[in-house]
């Protein structure tokens, strides 16, 4: 095994990555911004290298800085997180250029699932039933408008290059495509450097389910079941859970096997997430896939003991899985909720000083931290602070313990979501799994606006 | 007068008017950014800015006035 690996990543992912590298007795090295000199992550690794000013241009996407601490430190491998540059197919060409073993999937992968359009295309190969849409980037606002009138209204204008909803926007008439166009496509440039854009049609009342997969270099491939994702607010996810209180056992079985068909004609290597849009009548298609760790992994790892950060390790390090798919199974229930740094009717950022962070204890609660009792939280990262994690035998026990939990979740100082975490935990409609992606929208925002 | 307040904490990313412009209600002002989020902060009246209390780069506190309508 690995005997010292750099994590280029910050806040709760690193501190989570530097916990099964103990437990694996693999030596870590974390790199920091300025403004994170004192998070919780840093001191909890082994040594630890300042790459640059708070900003991310400056400090976590600068790959010369990461690649120097690297070398400095003697590292092997480099975990790359999620987010910043763990879905950068030229960062992990660099991390190998450099000899370093990048614990993810191959640049070639990364790169073809990092362009939507070039996914669509690669699902559609595979055989993974996809969103009708446009196979290609759509030049201009007119063409755009030939292929909407196609498919029919309501559209989704999506960003070739897009994430987290950026340059994404649901367009319901040409009038409305043409104001959209344009600006989403000037974001897309701004943001990603990129301002291709594509059209697909809106499913309607959609749930985002998710399917984990893992891959060894040995052509071993399984899934590890779903994950249900559909409460978000701003297109990013707030409520997670596995299994899906939605799904029948055999659209679960469609799914996964649907999930290895995509993996095995990718030649997919490591952990990896097929992102699904599923409808009321239980018909999903290809909505993207993520080629590394979620943030919402954690579920996962409740309902089938498998520490999948080990297993990214483990893989990249080129053993053969240790088990097969009939070796897997799903056991109980487990809700993950983000604690966002955010006002929570808003939904905008609250950075600030923290002057209490007292976090609850209890049966099947886990915790993923960013922060401790007197953090800053500054204004310079994704807004997520820490991730509270409820297991139960079933659906119901998971939901008590969760209610329970965000009772006694203790953060002053600054403004979170918790408030609205509460709601929605203890609304009936999420106990009978009503959780379409317009939850928020339709039972949490309503309520809280009228007070 | 109207005190023009920021919805956010958080640096401002770009100043979109100038002090002595003439401004409608609902013309952004700044634009402020925080935690990854772009916010924009429009004018709650038509009128002059007066005074612009802010240039790029400066944090804010939420409530903090960013410039004054008059």
């Amino acid at each position: 095994m690995f005997k010292k690996v750099l994590i280029a990543n910050r806040g709760e992912i690193a501190a989570r990555i530097i916990r099964t590298c103990k437990k694996m007795n693999i030596a870590t090295v974390a790199v920091y911004s300025e403004a994170d000199e004192q998070a919780t992550y840093v001191k909890e690794a082994d040594e630890s290298f300042l790459i640059g000013k708070p900003r991310v241009n400056e400090s976590y996407l600068n790959i010369d800085n990461i690649l120097h601490a690297a070398k400095e430190s003697g590292a092997e491998a480099i975990h790359p997180g999620y987010g910043l540059l763990s879905e950068n197919a030229g960062f992990a060409k660099r991390c190998r250029e450099a000899g370093f073993t990048f614990i993810g999937p191959s640049e070639d992968v990364m790169a073809t699932m990092g362009d939507k359009v070039a996914a669509r295309q690669a699902m559609k190969e595979a055989g993974v039933p996809i969103v009708p849409g446009t196979d290609q980037a759509v030049t201009d606002v007119e063409e755009a408008k030939a292929y909407a009138n196609e498919f029919g209204y309501p559209v989704m204008l999506k960003a070739a290059a897009g994430g987290g909803g950026i340059g994404m926007q649901a367009v319901n008439g040409d009038d409305e495509l043409e104001k959209a166009f344009e600006g989403n496509s000037k974001r897309a440039e701004s943001f990603f450097g990129n301002g291709t854009m594509f059209l697909e049609k809106q499913i309607l009342n959609p749930r985002h389910i998710e399917i984990q997969v893992l891959a060894d270099g040995h052509g071993n491939a399984v899934h590890l079941f779903e994950r249900e994702c559909s409460i978000q607010r701003r297109h990013q996810k707030v409520v997670e859970e596995a299994p899906s209180p939605f799904l029948s056992e055999s659209t679960r079985k469609d799914m996964g096997e649907t999930a290895i068909q995509a993996v095995q004609a990718l030649h997919y290597k490591n952990a990896g997430t097929i992102e699904f849009l599923v409808d009321r009548e239980e018909n999903f298609y290809f909505l993207e896939m993520n080629t590394r760790l979620q943030v919402e992994h954690p579920v996962t790892e409740e309902i089938t003991g498998i520490d999948l950060v080990e297993q990214q390790l483990r893989v990249a390090y080129g053993e053969e899985l240790a088990f097969r798919q009939d070796d897997l199974k799903r056991n109980g229930h487990a809700i993950e909720v983000r604690i966002y740094a955010e006002d929570p009717v808003r939904f905008f950022p609250s950075p600030g000083q923290l002057t209490k962070f007292e976090v609850p204890k209890g049966e099947g609660i886990r915790h993923e931290l960013a922060v401790a009792g007197n953090s800053m939280v500054t204004p310079f990262y994704d807004p997520m602070i820490a991730k509270l994690i409820a297991y139960g035998e079933d659906r119901d026990q998971a939901i008590f313990r969760m209610k329970e939990a965000l009772e006694n979740y203790q953060v002053e100082g600054i403004k979170t979501n918790i408030p609205m975490l509460r709601d929605v935990i203890a609304h009936d409609k999420f106990k009978q799994g009503a959780t379409e992606t317009s939850f928020v929208e339709k039972y949490y925002l309503p309520a809280v606006t009228n007070n | 007068m109207t005190e023009i307040k920021a919805s956010m904490a958080g640096s401002v990313w770009k100043v979109v008017a100038g002090q002595g412009d003439t401004i409608n209600n609902g013309q952004d002002i700044v634009i402020l950014e925080s935690m990854k989020m772009e916010i924009p902060v429009p004018a709650e009246a038509d009128g002059t800015i007066k005074e612009l209390k802010v240039s790029e780069g400066d944090f804010v506190n939420e409530g903090d006035v960013i410039a004054i309508i008059e």
